[in-house]
């Protein structure tokens, strides 16, 4: 008995060991992969003949105006070090200019907008809730859409209801958001006068209004990518449906229910896992779209501001920052991916 | 699908018939056509009408700056319409737009069909450490946030760069991903195949099996993903324009009118709905037939996403 109890730790031990080995690999690696894609987007963007401190150095632009702006900005050093800069200021913050004058951007510093007068990180901030609102919303209600109807149309093969089911589907995958957006703005909005057809409130201000505006966002954002949800659920249960594990369920008696809710979806449940991770970078252009159709303030209207006034280290911030926070996000969805199913050996790949 | 089913739907007939025999190639394939016939003649249609894209009506508008009119001032002179504020023609907008949607759509998923075989063809052949670092570069840029990183990219580069040169490039770029692991996947199991195992034996080079040997059966895969991943690219031109980084104005094109329609959804909906329609149509009708393609040349691949 003792002898089995020593074998079932060990085992234990050495299997937890092997899970903390590839989090560290993959934790390693997303390091890795952060680096390259900063050093990759500061270059592109910096390399580029667009000269920020011309941008900011105001009229009359004199030589002597120019150079001390781009001193200031740290525009005058090589390109390495600017970069090496950056990510200082990513981790350790920075300081633009010395004596009275100097800015601090205190960590983690994505630049600083000479325009606004404001450390990038706290424009991202202030936009955040807005972003989050929207994305975390509409993502709860398709995947809850896409998977139920996926279910439905597989167990009723072939039916009236798969049918109409999966021709919708297709029509949702062809209608981009802010398509169906505008169409829902205008008859839920304008004609019917139902719900607010632009603008965010606040959570804390006032949570039913924030709930009534949210409404036709998430509706629209998560109908369109229900669509996918629907057609890759649907294929994988009729996958899983086919396998002989499901057959011996239901011949030892099990319900349907129970067979299909306990044995067959979670197995279903793990690739639906996979697409959305890799969906969330999607996610976050469809709100960056969603926020325009709904005049919404947030990461996305940072970003097109951004564009209109070439203002570069809001743009360079903005980016970088959804590129790290998709990057972390599936280092999440990865590492609860290997507890999710102890199938899964963390070795591959 | 049984297995019976798929040889029934496969074994019959030259391929042809087989494709015309599918009820969503031919209706998807007859929209397609009927779009890339108009973006070729959209002068000639544009000089039908009478009209073209850039010329300002104001004399159709009402004192609102909204078209004065039965669906947005549809007329004998304006087929589809004008548009607020300057009144110019619909119609021309959408036949003109229709050059920039397949345009930049078709291009761009040109080069990431090229880009993603490449990758995909090489990762799969040479497995090992080029797989694994393939593979995981793949999967960055497949998860990565690729329409911000296009905005941000529009604004930066320079104004002397050619914009629909530029957004092919980009959009093509991020596009390659998804091709790519379907590619791989195929060359994985096409690798053991005896045919290509007897020409690594009789001594071919790599170059000579991946594009002599492999690349030719891939070609059936190659075509259903390219269609496939067609709408995507279109759309994310589409959205881009929309979101004022496209197509600089006056070129038409659907997203910008889409996106200005925002202003006037109250007073003028057919401001939105005809270049909406139009967008909707051409991306709903290269999806189905893609569709169909996949179905009649290659039952074997499950439904992956573009």
């Amino acid at each position: 008995m003792t002898a089995v109890g020593a074998g079932v730790t060990s085992d234990r031990s050495r299997r937890v060991l092997a899970y903390l080995r590839f989090l560290a690999g993959r934790f390693g690696g997303m390091l890795l992969v952060l680096l390259i894609i900063a050093l990759i987007s500061y270059l592109i963007f910096y390399v580029l003949p667009s000269d920020p401190a011309r941008l900011s150095c105001g009229r009359p632009c004199t030589p002597d105006r120019l150079a001390e702006a781009r001193a200031f900005m740290g525009y005058d050093q090589s390109w390495w070090r600017q970069f090496l800069a950056y990510l200082v200021g990513i981790v350790a913050g920075r300081t633009f200019g010395s004596g009275p004058a100097a800015i601090t951007c205190s960590a983690p510093c994505f630049g600083y907008s000479f325009r606004l007068n404001e450390p990038v990180t706290e424009l991202i901030l202030q936009r955040i809730p807005v972003t989050f609102s929207i994305a975390i919303g509409a993502a709860v209600l398709w995947l809850i859409l896409g998977v139920s109807t996926g279910v439905v149309s597989a167990l009723r093969r072939g039916s009236l209801i798969d049918r109409t089911l999966m021709t919708i589907s297709i029509a949702g995958v062809s209608a981009p958001a802010y398509l169906a957006g505008l169409l829902g703005i205008f008859i839920f909005g304008f004609r019917l006068n139902m719900v607010p057809v632009s603008g965010y409130v606040p959570f804390t201000q006032s949570p039913v209004d924030w709930l009534w505006h949210l409404v036709l966002p998430w509706i629209v954002l998560a109908l369109l990518n229900a669509a996918v949800y629907t057609r890759l659920t649907r294929g994988q249960m009729l996958d899983v449906l086919s396998e002989d594990y499901i057959r011996t369920a239901r011949a030892k008696g099990l319900s349907e229910r129970r067979t299909i809710g306990r044995h067959a979806l979670r197995n279903v449940l793990i690739p639906v896992a996979t697409v959305f991770g890799l969906d969330l970078g999607s996610l976050l252009g469809g709100v960056v779209i969603t926020e325009k159709v709904f005049s919404m303030q947030g990461l996305g209207s940072l970003l097109l501001d951004a564009v209109g006034n070439l203002d570069l280290q809001v743009l360079v911030g903005v980016t970088l920052f959804s590129a790290f926070l998709i990057i972390i996000a599936n280092f999440v969805v990865d590492i609860s991916y290997g507890l999710l199913d102890p199938r899964i050996k963390a070795v591959t790949r | 699908m049984t297995t019976a089913a798929v040889e029934a739907r496969i074994g019959q007939g030259p391929l042809l018939r087989r494709l015309l025999r599918d009820s969503s190639v031919t209706v998807g394939g007859a929209v397609i056509l009927l779009f890339v016939l108009t973006a070729i003649f959209a002068p000639v249609l544009a000089a039908l009408e009478g009209q073209d894209p850039y010329t300002y009506h104001l004399d159709t508008l009402g004192p609102d700056t909204a078209p004065a009119g039965f669906g947005g001032g549809i007329s004998a002179d304006h087929w589809l319409g004008v548009e607020p504020l300057t009144g110019r023609d619909m119609f021309a907008i959408v036949v003109f737009g229709a050059r920039t949607s397949l345009l930049v759509g078709v291009a761009a998923t040109i080069v990431s069909v090229l880009l993603g075989v490449l990758i995909g063809i090489v990762a799969g052949y040479f497995g090992g450490w080029t797989d694994r670092i393939i593979s995981r570069v793949t999967d960055v840029v497949f998860g990565f946030p690729g329409l911000i990183f296009m905005i941000t990219l529009g604004a930066v580069v320079p104004d002397s760069f050619p914009k629909p040169i530029l957004l092919i490039i980009v959009i093509g770029f991020f596009g390659w991903p998804s091709i790519a692991r379907v590619i791989r996947g195929q060359t994985l199991t096409l690798r053991e195949r005896n045919y290509v195992v007897a020409a690594r034996a009789s001594g071919a080079g790599s170059g000579h099996i991946l594009f002599s040997q492999l690349l030719p059966n891939l070609v059936a895969t190659i075509i259903v993903f390219a269609t496939i991943s067609i709408p995507g690219k279109i759309g994310a031109e589409a959205a881009l324009s929309f979101l004022g980084v496209g197509v600089p104005p006056p070129t038409p094109a659907w997203g910008r009118s889409i996106g200005e329609a925002i202003n006037w959804i109250s007073v003028d909906p057919m401001f939105l709905v005809v270049p909406g329609g139009a967008l909707f149509l051409i991306t709903l009708a290269f999806n189905l037939f893609g569709d169909g393609l996949r179905d009649v040349l290659d039952p074997r691949t499950v439904g992956s996403r573009a």
